[in-house]
């Protein structure tokens, strides 16, 4: 008798796994389950929007409701990756809107989308609910209005930290009077004003309303309003904290926050004024997330604030914080789990700031639950280092940047190899590091030989030679992605680790020591990577093989090279390739 | 237990023998052990339900209580998605992108003997100084230019230094609008300067005393102090003046 458990059975205990790692390995226990799960999975995550095309992924999950793709390499981030380089999410929301007419959720990272994909995404899928552009660019305020405008069963617009074309504020007053599915709203990246009235009508109208983001130019007076209207919201984002001397504004305000119950997290705080800061004093108590990354506030009042907060889950804030308020933050916040400090100015230490390495251990100290760390500072010691690694085993991400490039330990001038060191030895689920300061080979020997977990490592002005780049292709059994910036790595450990680029995601290496003869054995060597050349100046020669590439972007696809490239862009083409 | 040569396929089968009592207990739980299947009994199924532990089931249980069918089988299938690929080292088994099964040549990192790089790198020229440097610190664009928005607020030298009259003082003082933060502060710092009270001030009535507090902003306008957020006022505020309330003009 054969035994087998019907079709509908099987899918119905499919849905329960969600995780994409779970899924795929369902899908590969035998044929029939791999049939089952492809017409059940509703949600795909493409890490690179280039490594499969959307005919692919349709072809595969004809049923899906919810897609997550992702663009540009993370250095798009810092001004790395030239204009015009690619990510378009033109030809996904085309195909996607012939094949998915059911899609509910389109999220993009570091793409660029236009008005015109907005407006087909805004007709093609009746039943369409979460729109999240983050960091994306390419489209305006008519595309938000296309939405606005069609969308009847919007629940989610996240336009988080895009670029956006402000033609006009009044794409607000194009949801229509019958739109009350609004759940979550983040236009905090627009620069120009919205319409208030169409702001407040459409937050009034809104009764599941959770998350409202607003902009800078949203005035605080408006704020109460808004608050009051709907005192129901999780997370809110201000606009410019900051107004005259108003006593009613500072009175309303106070009143508003009183009737928010349910508040968790703020951000926004802008301009801040800090005689408007006690206004929100009453809802610190439940906060488990606060962002005054953008607030010049110094630390008297930040450890004011900081102390009112003992939920505290998650802080981004200035390094006006300073050492004595990350000391009231260990002691305060035990539920810490994500610190970021962000440097208030780029380039000099300003003398008026006193943030140094003991305010990251203090944190560490008292913070058992702490696990993500991004923390910008301008010295650094081993010693520190290795009391974080000791204090905090249970991190697993981990991103320091000592502000000027190749800076040593500053009590012993010796570079920083140990203290990281230590840090992948103790941190033994650590799966995102960025390391910074003066580096030889033996930190990347040390991150070769601990880091089994890594996932993502970003490297910059470190190592000696291309053993510290081979102890890390082939040591980290876990890395996906990896980042490296003006480091002396070269054609040796590159081509000695070929094979471990198809198990990763991507690699970007600018301001390295890659010739272009190794970019062509590396293309000829593996045909399912696509080995991308940027070179923006133009100074390329490519049948020089001992020419130096300025930057270049290696991954693994099945869809082939890609047929958007701009004209500054070399792959290596497979004919000529093999003639060599 | 034994090791057999894996089914070919597309899909390669790894399953743990069902004498092993859990995954963790298994003596090697990195080696993946593949059962064989008698041709044309292959039910991959079948076996791979009954390989499961049922110990881990029973704590499970509780949490599927509606679902139809074997509940037990279901439970199986949820751990697992969930903890047993986990426990298990399903590598090979990973969903690849169509690629053919590649080695990874981990070469053992020797720690003891340190060979001398093949390809020294040959020295650059310095580094470039700090302001050159595209892209470093690793900041987004947007959060340098708030920041740098705050700095680059008009500096006149240390201080912010305007000049305040007093309507029936004899002279005029100066006062750093700089080393106040708000308004109030600096209402207070006049108030106690010229020894006069100033007052509240309330959006629609201004200011309910004697004084007004108003001041020259770029385009040569008296304004009064107040109305703006703080911020602004300082780009804008070119001089001071504290007048008589009976002067001051109803609009």
């Amino acid at each position: 008798m054969v035994y087998s458990l019907p079709e509908e059975v099987l899918e119905h205990v499919f849905s329960f796994i969600t995780s994409d790692k779970d899924r795929n390995v369902v899908s590969v226990v035998c044929k029939s389950w791999y049939e089952i799960e492809r017409w059940c999975r509703r949600k795909v995550f493409i890490g690179n929007c280039y490594a499969v095309s959307p005919a692919i992924m349709i072809r595969r999950f004809p049923e899906v409701r919810s897609v997550e793709l992702k663009g540009k390499p993370h250095f798009a981030d810092f001004n790395l990756v030239p204009e015009g380089w690619g990510g378009y999410a033109c030809s996904w929301i085309d195909e996607m809107s012939r094949s998915y007419p059911w899609l509910e959720e389109i999220r993009l990272k570091r793409m660029v989308i236009t008005d015109e994909s907005l407006e087909l995404i805004s007709t093609s899928f009746k039943n369409f609910r979460v729109l999240v552009l983050s960091s994306c660019e390419g489209f305006s305020t008519d595309g938000l209005s296309a939405i606005a405008a069609n969308c009847r069963n919007l629940r989610e617009l996240d336009l988080q930290e895009s670029e956006v074309m402000d033609l006009s504020g009044h794409w607000l007053s194009h949801f229509p009077d019958t739109f009350t599915s609004l759940e979550s709203l983040n236009m905090s990246c627009l620069g120009s004003e919205v319409s208030f009235s169409a702001l407040e009508r459409l937050v009034a109208m809104s009764p599941n309303l959770k998350t409202l983001r607003l902009n800078r130019a949203v005035p605080l007076g408006k704020l109460s309003t808004l608050l009051q209207q709907a005192p129901q919201l999780v997370e809110l984002g201000t606009g410019a904290y900051s107004s005259g001397i108003r006593s009613d504004v500072y009175s309303a305000l106070s009143k508003a926050f009183l009737g928010c119950k349910e508040l968790k997290g703020l951000s926004g705080f802008w301009d801040v004024d800090p005689s408007y800061l006690p206004a929100f004093f009453s809802v610190c108590s439940r906060l488990t997330t606060l962002n005054l990354s953008y607030a010049t506030i110094r630390s008297p009042d930040i450890t004011k604030v900081i102390n009112l907060c003992p939920n505290l889950q998650r802080l981004l804030v200035l390094d006006h914080i300073e050492d004595s308020g990350l000391n009231a933050l260990a002691l305060s916040c035990k539920n810490l789990q994500e610190l970021r400090v962000f440097p208030s100015d780029m380039y000099v230490a300003d003398a008026n700031v006193t943030l140094t390495e003991q305010g990251l251990v203090s944190v560490t100290q008292g913070c058992p639950k702490l696990q993500s760390v991004l923390y910008f500072c301008h010295q650094m010691s081993n010693s520190a280092l290795i009391t974080i690694a000791k204090n905090r085993p249970n991190l697993t991400c981990f991103r320091l940047c000592i502000i000027e490039p190749r800076t040593p330990d500053y009590l012993t001038h010796e570079p920083l190899d140990i203290g990281f060191g230590a840090i992948v030895k103790h941190c033994k689920n650590l799966s995102r590091l960025s390391l910074s300061g003066l580096l030889t080979d033996r930190v990347f020997e040390y991150i070769g030989t601990h880091a089994k977990k890594l996932d993502m490592l970003s490297i910059a002005f470190a190592g000696d030679s291309d053993l510290g780049l081979h102890h890390v292709l082939s040591g980290c059994e876990s890395l996906k992605k990896l980042e490296i910036r003006d480091c002396p790595f070269g054609d040796t450990a590159l081509l000695a680790n070929v094979a471990k680029l198809a198990t990763m995601r991507s690699l970007w290496m600018s301001s390295c020591a890659v010739s272009i003869g190794a970019c062509k054995i590396l293309s000829r060597k593996m045909p399912m990577l696509n080995v991308e050349v940027i070179d923006e100046n133009g100074t390329l020669n490519p049948k020089l093989d001992n020419c130096l590439v300025e930057k270049l972007y290696v991954y693994r696809t099945v869809a082939g090279p890609r047929s958007d490239m701009p004209g500054y862009i070399w792959t290596m083409d497979r004919d000529s390739a093999n003639k060599i | 237990m034994h090791k057999c040569r894996g089914e070919s396929g597309h899909h390669p089968v790894t399953f743990i023998h069902k004498e092993n009592k859990s995954p963790k207990s298994c003596p090697n739980p990195n080696l993946l052990y593949k059962t064989h299947f008698p041709h044309k009994q292959i039910n991959p199924q079948k076996q791979f339900l009954n390989s499961i532990t049922r110990r881990k089931i029973k704590k499970l249980a509780g949490k599927s209580r509606n679902l139809p069918g074997n509940q037990e089988t279901w439970i199986y299938l949820c751990f697992i998605s969930t903890r047993g690929m986990d426990l298990i080292n399903f590598e090979a088994t990973e969903l690849r992108l169509g690629l053919p099964e590649i080695k990874l040549t981990t070469s053992p990192v020797n720690t003891n003997k340190r060979s001398a790089p093949e390809m020294e790198y040959s020295s650059r020229s310095p580094p470039p100084t700090k302001a050159q440097v595209v892209g470093w610190p690793p900041v987004r664009s947007y959060r340098k230019n708030i920041l740098q928005g705050k700095k680059s607020e008009p500096e006149m030298g240390s201080g912010m230094y305007v000049k305040v009259s007093m309507d029936g003082a004899p002279y005029l003082r100066k006062v750093d609008l700089k080393v106040y933060k708000s308004y109030g502060e600096l209402l207070k710092g006049l108030e106690e300067m010229f020894k006069c009270i100033i007052g509240l001030y309330s959006e629609r009535e201004g200011y309910k005393s004697e004084y007004a507090p108003t001041y020259e902003d770029k385009d040569g306008d008296w304004m009064l102090l107040g109305d703006v957020p703080w911020d602004m006022f300082l780009t804008s505020c070119r001089r001071l003046r504290i007048m008589k309330s009976c002067d001051v003009i109803e609009s």
